[in-house]
């Protein structure tokens, strides 16, 4: 009964299968589903005088999110406050991804078209930012940006301008560091898809007359679509959830939804609001990775 | 930077005392403690110390009554000294006890927020004002419209320091209120003049005593301490007290309830309350202490500072504060939470 052999075989793999999933399926229960149920329930509780949660049921921090209750006369309006940060966020985080892009498409081919043996030594260089802390790379941006910086001394020096610019503690301030932070997520992803490219194809589409920009239009972005969507994702959700960027070059004022959750667990004292606040985030990030995985799919119905 | 700089040193000196027997944990204000204190310290009686940050008063209360900080001392404002109490996080050590307790200034012995100082002694004492730089603006210092409604040549040059109970105290003081008032007319005025101010204002954060030295913020609401210290990098910056009204506050040390080095603790309560020590915690951050005898080691710079000596015009116009009361409380963080949206 050769069907009913492989059953059991079958039954066995499935059976090692799992076992040997065991231990990350632990992990995950405990690391991710755990603290994430705890966040979910804090976000149905009253908050604490001065900090914590008080154990009754309450809708409060749900309510708080799309409005706002004056303290005073009790009228209700929409909590634009709330919105503006949320606005805020996600508008960085795609020019983020677009500054990212424009940034690193051009690296991530000079890359892939240099011999193999100099590629190790250009991806190494991309690399070595992520040697240094993240909080050290900020501040040294910080550096560069302030009214007294490098930049603003720079152009007064050569006369471009008279009065410094300010830009340290503006959404620009912060654009400019996430892009910097996260360039390198979107280099290596490109990469790999460029490193893949067969040149002899744009040589092909030259022969065929084709311009130079319809090669790269039709020829190398079909190609390397993938990899700017894997670095998209990758660079977007981190943006998203950027703390210390927009908490050193924002100023405190031009928070982003990062700084605003602290904020609830800090000197707002409002827990419940702040595990609301991290649960739609979540909602946010896993729509965009949604998208992605209908996008990429689609892309290639047997990847 | 220099904060940055403080902290490595902390951790250098940290490292060297590895063998040390005991330890001790404190939390205070950032760039607030004399590494040079710290070392006397440590080699007095072999203790290892750890020193970490904080920048607000609600961040460290919330992380203390979080548990599992591990700190043994907390060095909070005056105002939050009975939040502490009431919430049973503060030990009382037998303070009145100690050998060094006489050395304490008549006047803060007996003070509204720790009567008879059985919790906390005080670290340093100082005002809250605004710290302006010159080249920016030269009209008059002494209002607190340079935050409340500031004129033309600051608009979007101005940090508020977010301390909650010092910016809403003296945005009710420049409506025309008092601190700590429950009355809801003046609380509403105050808050609508905030939140009308806000869009003014360029940054709402801390480390002033380093961004307005190198010029990047030409205005704050600031310490004095930190004013002066600012003044010594840039002579430009000058501090003014607001004759609508400004704060006065003292900082205290305690020992918290759950402290594992309560005996560490207690040898270092007594070890601020000596005259030399106490004058090695006002020579680094610039503020005066509560400490008789402290002013002979003092560095003669502190004696004549603007900062410190504060004109006779202008001292009706302090307000010391001390704790205030439940409603008024709630009314500020209400406010606070507002404003930080």
């Amino acid at each position: 009964m050769p069907s009913s052999s492989e059953d059991l075989a079958e039954t066995a793999r499935v059976r090692r299968n799992w076992l040997l999933s065991t231990p990350a399926l632990v992990l995950l229960a405990l690391g991710a589903a755990g603290p994430l149920l705890i966040v979910a329930v804090y976000s149905f509780l009253e908050a604490g005088e001065y900090s914590g949660v008080e154990w009754r049921f309450s809708l409060d921090a749900w309510f708080q999110i799309l409005f706002h209750r004056d303290i005073f006369d009790d009228t209700i309006s929409l909590a634009d406050a709330h919105l503006t940060i949320f606005w805020r966020s996600v508008k960085l985080s795609l020019l983020t991804t677009i500054a990212t892009f424009i940034f690193g498409f051009p690296t991530a081919y000079f890359i892939a078209t240099r011999a193999p043996k100099q590629r190790a030594l250009w991806l190494f260089l991309i690399t070595i930012p992520f040697w240094t802390n993240l909080l050290i790379r900020t501040f040294a941006i910080m550096e560069v940006l302030r009214n007294q910086g490098i930049l603003n001394t720079l152009l007064m020096k050569i006369g471009l301008i008279t009065t410094p610019i300010q830009i340290l503690y503006t959404d620009t301030a912060v654009l400019i560091g996430m892009a910097y932070v996260y360039l390198p997520l979107m280099v290596l992803p490109m990469y790999a898809a460029i490193d893949r490219f067969d040149f002899r194809l744009v040589e092909a589409g030259y022969d065929l007359y084709a311009s130079r920009w319809q090669v790269l239009r039709r020829v190398i972005l079909p190609i390397v679509k993938p990899g700017a969507i894997a670095g998209s994702i990758l660079v977007f959700v981190p943006s998203l959830g950027a703390y210390v960027t927009p908490r050193v070059l924002g100023g405190g004022k031009n928070m982003m939804i990062g700084n605003f959750i602290d904020l609830q667990f800090g000197q707002g004292r409002n827990w419940p609001l702040g595990a609301a606040l991290s649960m739609v985030l979540l909602v946010i990030v896993g729509a965009a990775l949604l998208a992605y995985v209908r996008v990429s799919t689609k892309e290639n119905p047997h990847g | 930077m220099k904060k940055l700089l403080t902290s490595v040193a902390a951790l250098a000196t940290v490292a060297s005392m590895a063998s040390a027997e005991g330890e001790l944990n404190i939390f205070n204000w950032g760039n607030y403690t004399n590494p040079d204190l710290i070392k006397k310290f440590e080699e007095t009686y072999d203790v290892k110390v750890t020193v970490t940050d904080f920048d607000s008063n609600t961040t460290a209360l919330t992380k203390i009554e979080a548990g599992g900080h591990g700190f043994d001392i907390v060095v909070p404002t005056h105002s939050y000294i009975p939040i502490y109490v009431e919430k049973g996080l503060l030990m009382k050590p037998g303070i009145p006890e100690m050998e060094n307790y006489h050395n304490l200034a008549p006047q803060w012995v007996d003070v509204d927020w720790d009567p008879k100082r059985e919790y906390s002694v005080p670290w340093q004492w100082g005002t809250t004002g605004v710290a302006v730089n010159t080249k920016a603006y030269s009209g008059d210092v002494n209002t607190a419209a340079i935050f409340m409604d500031p004129p033309a040549e600051l608009v979007g040059k101005v940090n508020v320091v977010p301390e909650m109970q010092d910016v809403i105290s003296m945005a009710l003081m420049y409506v025309g209120g008092t601190p700590c008032t429950t009355d809801k007319t003046m609380l509403k005025a105050a808050r609508d003049a905030l939140v009308a101010a806000k869009p003014k204002w360029m940054s709402m954060d801390y480390g002033m005593t380093e961004k307005m030295s190198n010029g990047d913020v030409m205005a704050s609401v600031n310490w004095n301490g930190s004013t002066f210290r600012i003044r010594n990098n840039n002579p430009d910056v000058v501090y003014g007290y607001p004759k609508e009204g400004y704060i006065v506050w003292m900082d205290n040390a305690a020992i918290l309830n759950d402290a594992k080095n309560a005996d560490n603790a207690k040898l270092f309560i007594n070890f601020i309350m000596d005259p030399e020590n106490a004058a090695m915690i006002s020579s680094f951050a610039r503020y005066a202490n509560g400490i008789t005898g402290s002013e002979a080691f003092m560095p003669d710079d502190m004696k004549t500072a603007p900062e410190i000596v504060v004109p006779a015009d202008l001292v009706a116009a302090g307000k010391f504060t001390g704790a205030c009361p439940k409603e008024a409380q709630d009314m500020y963080t209400a406010i606070w939470t507002e404003l930080q949206k």
